[in-house]
């Protein structure tokens, strides 16, 4: 029943807004319209670069360990997680360090590029207000740097996995699918929130609440497999960062990949790269009335 | 008759006076279960047309609240009109606010590339033009201190030296510039004029007639968000010291 309402409800929206797409961009100026984006985009790659380095410069800025925080703050908080955590639910695999520092990594880097997407449009509103600029650059650049800073995170995992006695194998590189999923996720979901963000404040504070939520719906530091067969199975399955972390944690492990989290994952993020993209595209001319 | 640089066809602006912003979800229910959201319409522009050409320099004249700025801000792309379109050939520079982009932890020089690249510089073009900025901007060893250590006057030089480091296709002036200290003041009004003479597309915004007549060869007059004159400068000013008398 569950399962078969939230199918209509996402066939619903995806016919809403193909037929807004259709209208926005086929009827209006159709190709013209198309190019222009694409060569106003072209212009101003410079402009990504630069505010993407801001970002990864200003970091750690004035840090004595500078970059090495971002494998750092990973590594100590899977100890005293896969500690407590470990401890509290009898969790004898010895491989469980490394399954607790794969949630932590993804989740913090959807957390950190969903929340700096979000705050983007008014953090940069000086420089809105002043000279022309594609909007969507500000969550696309929030978006790219936190995605940096998380790929060189990713190093830790090398370590942790020969400490856990997880031998390098080729399905490390599948991961590149789950990533991709992610920044997809993260992208689409940025996009929203950014949009909202400027009408609606609040979204700042209920954006933080959500996140733990997920952050608790998405098995970082317990197994999986009580929750997914009890009556709340539902939390876990709906949620398409699970299915991401899972993903990534099958490919650093070696085991099977789940094709049905994968699949739902990745149409859950073309969904809200869709909403995202419509919605910020029909609002940003009027962003600068409100920031 | 030169090619056309600039088109403002049939351009207004609306704004929405709300006596008081709603942004947050609680106000916003309340007021609209009160119908209390309204807003008063305002037409900052209306209806405003006019084209120049290549070379032109045409002074734009009004008094407060007449629209001037609104229109250079629909010009350079910050606004984006209600109706009407501006289509706009070669590359704009905004002399309006100065360093807009700039950050305040960054150095001078990490600036630079900062903002050349909002104003729409590639990184190769800034690292050859480098070394000529800084000359231009007289910041010397500054130029690797953080922008918060700035004078005001510093920040605004070495706004100046970026945004000017290219000839610009269409230049907009709000007023005549005061950039740092008189001596500054005079390079970079040389460097205005030369432009100029280089032919530049000028769009430049005034209270003063004075200096209209002595800059610009066309001008138009806005009132209240209605264009009222456009031609040529001597036939313009006449209109103009009617209405400030």
């Amino acid at each position: 029943m569950a399962i078969f309402l939230f199918k209509s409800v996402i066939l619903s929206l995806t016919i809403i807004l193909n037929y807004d797409i259709i209208q926005s961009v086929l009827i209006r100026k159709n190709k013209d319209n198309v190019m222009n984006y694409i060569k106003n985009f072209w212009q101003h790659r410079y402009l990504l670069g630069e505010l993407v380095k801001k970002g990864i410069k200003l970091k750690y800025r004035r840090s004595y360990l500078g970059i090495i925080w971002s494998l750092l703050e990973p590594l100590l908080t899977t100890i005293v997680l896969t500690i407590v955590f470990g401890t509290l639910f009898g969790v004898k695999d010895a491989t469980f360090p490394l399954y607790v520092l794969c949630g932590r990594l993804l989740f913090s880097f959807f957390s950190s590029g969903t929340n700096g997407a979000l705050r983007s449009i008014r953090a940069n509103s000086g420089m809105i207000k002043k000279v022309y600029v594609p909007k969507y650059l500000y969550p696309m650049a929030s978006i790219l740097f936190n995605f940096i800073i998380f790929l060189i995170s990713l190093i830790i995992l090398i370590p942790l996995a020969l400490y856990c006695h997880v031998t390098p194998k080729i399905s490390w590189l599948y991961i590149i699918l789950p990533l991709f999923l992610l920044i997809l996720l993260t992208f689409g979901v940025g996009m929203i929130l950014s949009t909202i963000d400027v009408f609606f404040r609040d979204m700042e504070y209920l954006w933080s609440v959500c996140t733990l939520l997920i952050m608790y719906m998405s098995a970082i530091f317990y197994p999986p497999e009580k929750l997914l067969n009890s009556n709340f199975g539902f939390l876990l399955k709906y949620n398409p960062l699970f299915g991401i972390i899972q993903t990534f944690r099958n490919c650093m492990l070696g085991d099977p990949l789940n094709w049905k989290y994968i699949a739902y994952a990745g149409g859950f993020s073309v969904i809200c790269i869709l909403v995202g993209t419509v919605i910020f595209y029909k609002k940003q001319d009027v962003f600068i009335l409100h920031i | 008759m030169g090619k056309e640089a600039l088109i403002v066809d049939n351009v207004s602006m609306k704004f929405n006076l709300s006596s008081e912003k709603v942004d947050n979800l609680k106000e916003y229910f309340i007021k609209a279960l009160k119908r209390e959201i309204s807003y008063d319409e305002f037409w900052a522009l209306k209806n405003v047309s006019f084209s120049i050409n290549k070379g032109d320099r045409l002074g734009i004249l009004g008094l407060n609240g007449a629209g001037k700025s609104t229109l250079l801000k629909v010009i350079a792309g910050v606004f984006k009109p209600t109706e009407g379109t501006v289509i706009k050939k070669g590359r704009i520079v905004p002399l309006l606010e100065l360093g807009a982009g700039f950050d305040m932890q960054y150095t001078g020089k990490e600036n630079i590339f900062l903002y050349g690249s909002v104003l729409g510089f590639s990184k190769k073009y800034l690292e050859s033009k480098y070394e000529e900025i800084v000359a231009f901007s007289e910041l010397g060893r500054f130029i690797d201190v953080p922008l918060k250590n700035y004078s005001s006057g510093m920040k605004s030089k070495l706004g100046f030296s970026i945004a000017t480091i290219a000839e610009p296709d269409i230049l907009i002036l709000d007023e005549v510039l005061s950039v740092g200290d008189a001596k500054f003041r005079k390079k970079s009004e040389a460097k205005i004029m030369q432009m100029m003479a280089d032919g530049t597309t000028v769009l430049f915004v005034s209270h003063s007639l004075e200096q209209v007549k002595r800059i610009c060869n066309k001008a138009i007059i806005l009132e209240h968000g209605k264009l009222i004159a456009n031609g040529l400068v001597e036939e313009v000013a006449p209109v103009y010291e009617k209405i400030i008398e």
